[in-house]
């Protein structure tokens, strides 16, 4: 324990001891700088109001740190009551918003809890350490529920790529992320990293733990138990982080000298580990009554909601407090933001054991003070905090943690959005020829959003613990959590700002989809919801406006999609000047997967026996451009109306693909969000090395047919591989759940390219040069590392796609041997559906075949008849052709058996689809408007 | 992939220590292996004194001390090193991954140093070794020149010696594995993993410990340690 400030320390200023309390009613007119400390005056008149005096110096810091939009949600609260308001009913939940973290239970004896947190501000100040306690932050609140933290994830977003500034910012962040984390021991298991120029001067740097916890486990924050003792774990105590509050230190307030205090606190992730460590054992011990992390406003924050969750007061002996300097004034204290520690409700008798245990792992603890009972009328109690007997804090708890002021602040559509929504994307000039379908194709997978992210997910462990079933870069991390029988959980964290710009509704509502989506694809089913919303000022009625918007598109896809909201995040003030970032919801999903054994990669795979699997299109392909990758990438575009989200369509999807991989109908699986269904395949035949033949529907309409979807980035979509053998089983499946699917191609691993018939072939080495060559290249340099045995740095940096086209080269010997078989089969395909459909000019339906085919020469169930073949031959290829209209697919699903039918629909289908592909592309004017009511009915 | 089909040949009360420094993080891994190797995997405590009665230790991956002063540097202290080094110059074998290896180093029971990566960063991938010797007590269950795929994961893995440090154990056979197709980290001579003199003592910067299942690993060749260890104290036993 240090020695204890003494009251030379006041000194420093004006006074001759502390302000205490006795002082602040002698001298009620003494001036304080409220203002400079943010506190309004209204709210500094209420801070009297409740204390019936001025404040004390230490109160007035207390305040005004509690009452900061960062601490008080005062702009937000209003808007974030309709997560609780609409959240659909949910039996998992163990705790929801208002803990520190939500709690989802995932089997009868097994919770788990996820939360994701902004540290945007100070990781633009000094990206390494503002990144670092981002984790560490973020860390404590999963521990702090009584969880063990097993992983983490980053949705980072920058300034341009090739910006200056960036190249200072994202390397920092990079390595403050792996240094903490890598160091805590903690898988890092996915994230974003989004390049946009309005993150120029406020990167976004998110985080989000995971952690895991017996149901009986579950911690609470409540300072129960008068007489219980408030114990201090952790790191001592010092200056960093009280940047604002610093203002206090000078004794005249325009007296700056003493203000440059460090405003980023500074992470260690080994106290970290031994706090972790330290705090589950004292868990299992049972010695722990209430539990509060320290995180923004420090022993502010902690004293204040752990006694206003009880009800109780607080005795607090601040010269308790181990102190990493001795001169620190009460309320520097009290402010602090030092990193890595906890504060503890613990019964007397069982203060020796916690001690102990702290001591076992070499972690500072401290007792500081007691829990004191309510007022004898009844009213909650006081915080009461001394210093060598001083009386400097004599606060009513709830004040400062729940009774902080709210606000409706007004809300006005910013003025330029009804532009900016007419300036469609759908009207830009597309790409008319294969050599320029091709070329936008190897732009767009090197463009810095698209582009492969190795460079920074090799700087984070991802296997420590032992548990990382799938990370980065798949859809989803997906964490085993019970080595017996596989129970699992899949988490995707997704954002789109430039959606969110262009319709704040829809856009949250999109990265609620896609997270879900990127869910849904590991086969795991999406349970929980939590967020992290960024945002400009909250004082700037239009950011209100993108912000109200944002909560209520969130809030009402939650209750569509049949789940809750557990907790989340509001960062505002993420502006420069009067410049606000794009607004930008980010929003993580949890999904539970019963054994991750079935869960679904994103890679394509050569099966070792036979014939590459067919791929085939999940959902309905509009003309969506606006708010694109494509026109981002290729326009400096952004503008128009994001693409459509039908969440019951998600639902079904989602439903579709979680029993698909249940039952083992899946190889691979993957999103399509950013970049459409160019990038999707790309990056499943890139995984493993293995190309992929594919058959667009080329004939339907102009030549802009293909390119739309390519690069069209509607919702609701996913490409699957499916072994031969399970086609029909999954098609049926896909059916029943009502999920349009058109098959697009195969995959082929002998021939290493990404090949769409009619229009282009890429090899896989050109692919992968250009997907992987840009970070490096933005951000790492030459790579130094010399190259053991006469290897070039190429043989380097491949170095995992080469180990893993190893060992498939190894598997597919077999099929090596015999490479004629394969070579025709698409070809094949095509023929036979020929002789199937009436419509044979319909390549998507030609792709279909393959499906009656095995009814045919080479089937494994002889028996069928040849007009069975033809009707559900027929039926698979108009549900495939007009993939576009879910209606349609019900329909054919109950008229199975009517090959009339059936084949009456295709036209109608394809002719949909032509149209709309047909009038933007023709007309590249208002007739892009035009198509998009259209599509309105179809998506009913 | 020469562990497969050795699971469960070991003696089943082969005992192998794990042991806990402040700041390790591998270590429950390891034991892991441990388990699906076919052994016991027996937790040992930084500031006990004791080895338990171990046939083997395996220090694990992780920032001992927060790696704080150098890596390894304040690990090699603490009070099991005393008794681990005694018994590691006594015959015990001995396993460092990672972290484990820079503590090997620091206690001289392995000479060289591992030092920054050359790109400075940290890195994790997927990486393949070739096994060059078999003659250790972690090693025999490989043929010798086998190509193994084992994730590496580390800030400061470069591995230097002096030239004629480095001579002597190409020279000795205590190279146990090399990076191949692409060195991680810059390490002298590709080098990823060697042995003391009598090949009881083994220092590996890739970690075997997570390549040992299909479902989380690249690969089932970390396992082969693993067993190899199994074997080996199987053959010293009787």
């Amino acid at each position: 324990m240090m020695t204890d400030p003494d009251v030379r320390v006041e000194s420093d200023n004006d006074l001759d001891g502390p302000d205490t309390v006795e002082r602040a009613r002698r001298t009620p007119d003494e001036r304080q700088p409220y203002d400079e400390l943010g506190l309004r005056h209204d709210e500094y008149d209420r801070i009297r109001q409740i204390l019936n005096r001025r404040p004390t110096r230490s109160e007035l810091a207390m305040y005004a740190i509690m009452w900061s939009e960062h601490c008080s949600y005062k702009s937000s609260k209003v808007h974030l009551r309709q997560f609780s308001e609409k959240a659909p009913a949910s039996e998992r939940m163990l705790a929801g918003i208002g803990a520190n973290a939500g709690v989802i239970k995932v089997s009868d004896r097994i919770a788990v809890t996820f939360k994701v947190e902004s540290h945007n501000h100070p990781s633009f100040v000094e990206p390494y350490q503002g990144a670092a306690t981002g984790i560490g932050g973020i860390v404590r609140d999963i521990l702090a529920m009584g969880a063990r933290p097993v992983a983490v994830m980053d949705p980072l977003r920058f300034g341009a790529a090739d910006h200056a500034d960036t190249a200072r910012v994202l390397p920092g962040v990079v390595a403050g992320i792996g240094g903490y984390g890598n160091c805590l021991g903690l898988p890092n298991v996915g994230g974003e990293v989004v390049f946009d120029p309005t993150y120029q001067g406020n990167p976004l740097v998110n985080a989000l733990c995971l952690g895991v916890l017996p149901v009986d486990r579950l911690q609470n924050k409540a300072a129960t138990g008068p007489g219980n003792i408030v114990v201090l774990m952790g790191a001592k105590t010092g200056r960093d982080g009280i940047g604002g509050v610093s203002v206090l230190a000078s004794a005249t307030f325009d007296d700056d000298s003493d203000v440059c205090r460090p405003s980023v606190q500074v992470g260690d992730p080994f106290t970290e580990k031994l706090l972790i460590e330290a705090c589950l054992e004292l868990y299992d011990a049972k010695l722990v009554v209430g539990i509060q992390d320290l995180g923004g406003a420090g022993l502010t924050c902690a004293l204040t909601e752990t006694a206003a969750a009880a009800g109780t007061g607080m005795r607090v002996q601040l010269e308790k407090v181990p102190l990493r300097e001795p001169s620190m004034t009460p309320h520097e204290v009290l402010a602090s933001e030092s990193q890595e520690r906890m504060l503890l409700i613990v019964a007397p008798d069982d203060l020796d054991g916690v001690l102990a245990i702290a001591e076992k792992w070499g972690v500072l603890a401290t007792a500081i003070g007691e829990v004191t009972a309510s007022e004898s009328d009844g009213r909650p109690g006081r915080l009461q905090i001394s210093l060598n007997d001083h009386l400097v804090v004599d606060v009513p708890p709830a004040s400062l943690a729940d009774d902080g002021p709210v606000y409706a602040r007004p809300t006005r559509e910013p003025a330029d959005l009804i532009l900016l929504q007419a300036d469609r994307a759908e009207t830009l000039p597309r790409p008319s020829d294969p050599e320029a379908l091709r070329e936008t194709l190897l732009r767009m997978v090197a463009s810095p959003n698209l582009c492969d992210k190795t460079w920074i997910t090799e700087q984070y462990d991802r296997q420590v613990l032992g548990n990382t079933v799938l990370a980065p870069p798949e859809d989803a991390g997906v964490i085993r959590i019970d080595e017996r029988t596989g129970l699992g959980v899949a988490l995707s964290v997704d954002g789109n700002g430039r959606y969110a710009r262009l319709d704040p509704y829809n856009g949250a509502k999109l990265a609620l989809a896609e997270s879900y989506r990127n869910v849904a694809v590991t086969g795991a089913k999406p349970v929980a919801v939590t967020n992290c919303l960024n945002f400009g000022s909250p004082e700037d009625p239009a950011v209100m406006w993108q912000f109200a918007e944002a909560v209520r598109g969130l809030a009402d896809g939650c209750l569509e999609l049949g789940i809750p909201v557990t907790g989340g995040n509001v960062s505002f003030y993420n502006q420069t000047g009067a410049a606000a970032i794009h607004p930008t919801p980010v929003v993580g999903v949890l999904g539970v997967l019963d054994d991750v054994a079935t869960r679904v990669p994103i890679g394509f795979t050569q099966p070792s026996i036979g014939e590459g699997d067919l791929i085939f299109l999940l959902g309905q392909t509009n003309v969506e451009l606006s708010g694109s990758e494509w026109a981002w990438v290729t326009h400096g575009h952004l503008g128009g109306i994001p693409p459509q989200v039908d969440l019951a369509r998600e639902r079904a999807l989602a439903a579709a693909l979680a029993e698909a991989a249940r039952v083992g109908h899946l190889s691979a699986a993957h999103d399509l969000s950013d970049g459409g269904l160019a990038q999707a395949l790309v990056e499943s035949c890139l995984r493993n090395g293995v190309g992929a033949r594919i058959a667009l529907p080329e004939n339907l309409a102009p030549a802009s047919m293909p390119f739309v979807y390519l690069f069209s980035e509607s919702a609701g979509r996913a490409i699957v591989a499916v072994p031969r053998g399970h086609e029909r089983a999954f098609t049926g499946l896909c059916a029943e759940h009502g999920v349009p699917w058109t098959p697009i191609g195969v995959t082929d691993g002998q021939n290493k390219a990404l090949d769409v018939r009619g229009q282009f072939s890429i090899g896989l080495d050109e692919l992968r040069d250009a997907f992987t060559g840009p970070m490096p290249a933005l951000f790492g340099g030459p790579d130094p590392s010399p190259a053991g045995d006469g290897q070039t740095a190429a043989g380097q940096t491949g170095g995992e796609e080469t180990a893993r086209e190893a060992i498939a080269v190894e598997e597919v010997a077999v099929v090596v041997a015999e490479p004629g078989t394969d070579t025709d089969r698409l070809d094949q395909a095509v023929a036979r559906a020929d002789g199937a459909d009436p419509r044979p000019q319909v390549p998507a339906a030609a792709a279909a075949a393959p499906t009656a085919g095995d009814d045919q020469p080479d089937n494994d169930q002889p028996d069928k008849d040849q007009a069975e073949v033809a009707t559900v031959a027929a039926a698979l290829a108009r549900v495939g052709s007009d993939g576009a209209d879910a209606p349609e697919v019900a329909d054919a699903e109950t008229t199975l058996a009517g090959h009339e039918s059936a084949t009456d629909a295709v036209p109608d289908g394809v002719d949909v689809v032509a149209v709309e592909a047909a009038e933007p592309a023709v007309a590249g004017t208002e007739e892009a408007d035009d198509a998009e009511p259209g599509d309105a009915p179809a998506q009913s | 992939m020469g562990a497969r089909g050795e699971r469960g040949r070991a003696p089943v009360n082969a005992r192998i220590g794990v042991v806990t420094f402040p700041g390790s993080l591998d270590d429950g891994d390891a034991a892991r292996a441990v388990r699906l190797a076919g052994g016991e995997a027996v937790r040992l405590w930084h500031a006990d004194a004791a080895l338990r009665g171990v046939d083997a230790v395996v220090l694990p991956g992780g920032f001992s001390y927060g790696d704080y002063l150098r890596c390894g540097a304040i690990a090699r202290f603490a009070p099991v090193m005393e008794k681990l080094a005694d018994a590691a110059r006594g015959g015990l074998p001995v396993l460092g991954i990672c972290n484990g290896f820079q503590i090997l180093c620091e206690a001289h029971l392995l000479p060289g140093a591992l030092t920054r990566n050359q790109h400075l960063h940290f890195r994790n991938r997927d990486q393949w070794l070739r096994i060059e010797s078999t003659g250790t007590a972690w090693t025999n269950s490989f043929t010798e020149g086998q190509e193994v795929l084992i994730p590496v994961k580390n800030g400061e893995g470069r591995y230097v010696a002096a030239a004629h440090t480095l001579d002597a154990l190409e020279g000795e056979g205590r190279v146990v594995a090399r990076y191949v197709r692409g060195n991680p980290n810059g390490s002298q001579r590709d080098i990823a993993a060697i042995a003391n003199e009598a090949g009881n003592v083994v220092g590996i910067m890739p970690h075997p410990e997570h390549a040992v299942e299909m479902l989380t690993g690249p690969s089932l060749d970390g396992l082969a340690f693993f067993t190899a260890i199994l074997k080996h104290l199987a053959g010293a036993t009787g």
